[in-house]
């Protein structure tokens, strides 16, 4: 991990090359995350990897989390590796929910990372499957877990545990 | 028209066939929508999903200490490494410090664990690929690990042995000797089982030169565990990262050269036997001491206290009932299971309850690779691919 300082100064490079990309960091229990704005993210991935003395070029993992009631709602995290120097770094990209605008249907945007690291095809699939966001220029963008035609996204906060109707409801006609 | 269709070839037609899910050589519940041009392939779809139980949103629904039953059946033939992963990451996240004991221990159970998976993928495998007396010497090796999980935890599998700050229980008298019996018969086993297959024509003509990706390419995959190190990368999470009490341990990184089939299988044998060295060492630097943190906020307090002390029995009151909160914040913790790099991310909101419980599952994102590996083979080797993969459904759709 890069210690506190060390990821200051990543913020302090990152804010050169990209004005306005990160909005906070984040050091805590030793591990080290940058939050960004989802529009700048392949600009701040690519620069994570690419630019001597950082590289981290292992997408390790890619997963999603809801933060009701926080605004923004939603981020989505990177957990990039360096393995030669054995360091890791958090992105988070926040984002809102476009469907506190009233637009019940509006779901939140983001770019797709599929192109720089493959790993993320299925990865960025689930996301989508369980927060309904939706990947620009991901090459196949469906559910990938749940079945095709289900409706909700279940791994929101304010998605119900419980809240999956009975399909098989025979003993409930007949005996209920 | 007649003519034409006369002279059309058969052999070139891209046929689309679908394999699966409930077909014995996928490994559980995998359905494979595959283009086939005579016996080759040339696209192969996965289709997953079939055996999703929703174990991560059911864990926000439980307290953090009801949450580690849950998280090992996901995927249930490593079940020490998901209970490590997640409560490591909670370790973590609440700052406490495991005692030496407990993180011999925990040792101990992974690395038998470990065996115990390569075996299932031994037997399994090479079942698949017509060798069905291997499945009958794996499984008779495997039921002795279980019968030691069960002498120490009560639980064949899914032990729920790990707890929050160490384990659960002492091993019991007679443990060490019966698990040292087993660690001097295990190399012996694992040299007979490469005599069964290592010069066998048949095994070597359907895994030598099949289903080979590039290193780089499989880093592009985010591959890891064996599958990465047969294509020649030393990369294991256990040597690169400080966890538990590895850092102690003299072993050895199996690597292959081709990143073949074969290789697959020759590194997952010689991690067995490295895995019996690292038993053996955890066992013999077992350390005295208490094999679980005395932190009465997270730990539940002794069994004999509960007559005796009115504060230990307000404490396991607490426990049992609302369980300990644990303050805002998120834990991203990897450790090298048997199939790769397994992540456990908790967020935590400060109440009692995990806000988020994510498994990046290595069998998930593997599978991925399996593509690369098959397109353009014969079906059959396709079959040998997806056994050498080694995916646990059960982790792949959690």
């Amino acid at each position: 991990m890069p210690d506190a300082p060390g990821l200051e100064l990543i913020r302090g490079e990152i804010d050169d090359a990209q004005p306005g990309a990160v909005l906070d960091t984040g050091f805590e229990r030793g591990r080290a995350s940058l939050a960004i704005a989802p529009e700048h993210l392949i600009a701040v991935l690519t620069w994570l990897r690419e630019s001597a003395g950082h590289e981290y070029g292992f997408l390790s993992s890619l997963h999603a989390a809801d933060y009701l009631p926080a605004e923004p709602r939603f981020a989505v995290h990177y957990e990039l590796l360096n393995r030669d120097r054995v360091e890791r770094i958090r992105v988070k990209a926040l984002l809102a929910d476009p469907a506190a605008n009233g637009n019940e249907q509006a779901l939140p945007e983001i770019d797709s990372c599929v192109e720089m690291f493959p790993t993320a095809e299925f990865q960025e699939r689930e996301v989508f499957d369980f927060f309904g966001i939706v990947f620009k220029g991901h090459p196949d963008l469906r559910r990938i877990l749940l079945p095709d035609d289900y409706v909700g996204w279940p791994q929101r906060r304010d998605f119900p545990v419980g809240g999956e109707p009975v399909t098989f409801t025979y003993n409930e006609k007949n005996y209920g | 028209m007649a003519e034409q269709l006369l002279i059309e070839d058969r052999t070139s037609e891209v046929m689309t066939v679908n394999m699966g899910p409930h077909h014995p050589a996928t490994h559980g519940v995998l359905r494979l929508v595959v283009d086939l041009e005579g016996e080759v392939v040339r696209d192969l779809k996965p289709v997953i999903g079939y055996v999703h139980t929703g174990i991560e949103k059911s864990c926000e629904d439980k307290s953090y200490w009801k949450v580690i039953p849950f998280v090992e059946r996901m995927d249930y033939v490593s079940f020490f490494f998901q209970m490590e992963a997640y409560c490591g990451a909670v370790e973590r996240l609440v700052g406490l410090e495991i005692p030496e004991r407990a993180k011999h221990l925990r040792v101990i159970f992974l690395e038998l664990n470990r065996i115990h998976s390569h075996l299932v993928w031994l037997g399994t495998t090479a079942l698949d690929l017509g060798a069905i007396s291997m499945l009958w010497y794996c499984f008779r090796e495997r039921d002795r690990i279980l019968d030691l999980f069960e002498m120490a935890t009560g639980q064949r599998m899914h032990t729920r042995y790990f707890q929050v700050g160490g384990v659960i229980e002492d091993i019991p008298v007679g443990f060490e000797k019966k698990l040292r019996e087993f660690l001097t018969d295990m190399p012996v086993r694992v040299e007979q089982y490469q005599a069964l297959l290592d010069r066998n024509e048949v095994f070597l003509q359907r895994t030598k030169n099949t289903g080979i990706v590039s290193r780089e390419r499989l880093l592009e995959l985010g591959v890891t565990g064996p599958l990465l190190r047969a294509s020649g990368e030393p990369w294991d999470l256990r040597k690169a990262f400080d966890y538990l009490a590895y850092p102690k341990f003299d072993f050895k990184v199996p690597v292959g050269t081709v990143g073949d089939n074969y290789d697959r299988y020759r590194v997952r044998v010689a991690e067995m036997v490295e895995s019996v060295r690292i038993v053996e060492q955890a066992l013999d630097g077992l350390p005295e001491g208490p094999f679980i943190a005395d932190d009465r906020k997270y730990v539940l307090p002794p069994r004999s206290e509960l007559s005796t002390s009115m504060e230990s029995l307000i404490h396991h009151f607490k426990l049992v009932t609302e369980g300990y909160r644990v303050g805002p914040g998120e834990m991203y913790y990897a450790i090298e299971s048997p199939r790769g790099e397994l992540g456990c991310f908790v967020l935590a909101d400060g109440s009692a309850k995990p806000a988020r419980v994510h498994f990046r599952d290595p069998s998930f994102v593997n599978l991925q690779a399996f593509k690369d590996m098959s397109i353009g083979s014969y079906i059959a080797d396709m079959i040998c691919s997806l056994g050498m993969l080694d995916p646990i459904l059960g982790g792949v759709d959690r």
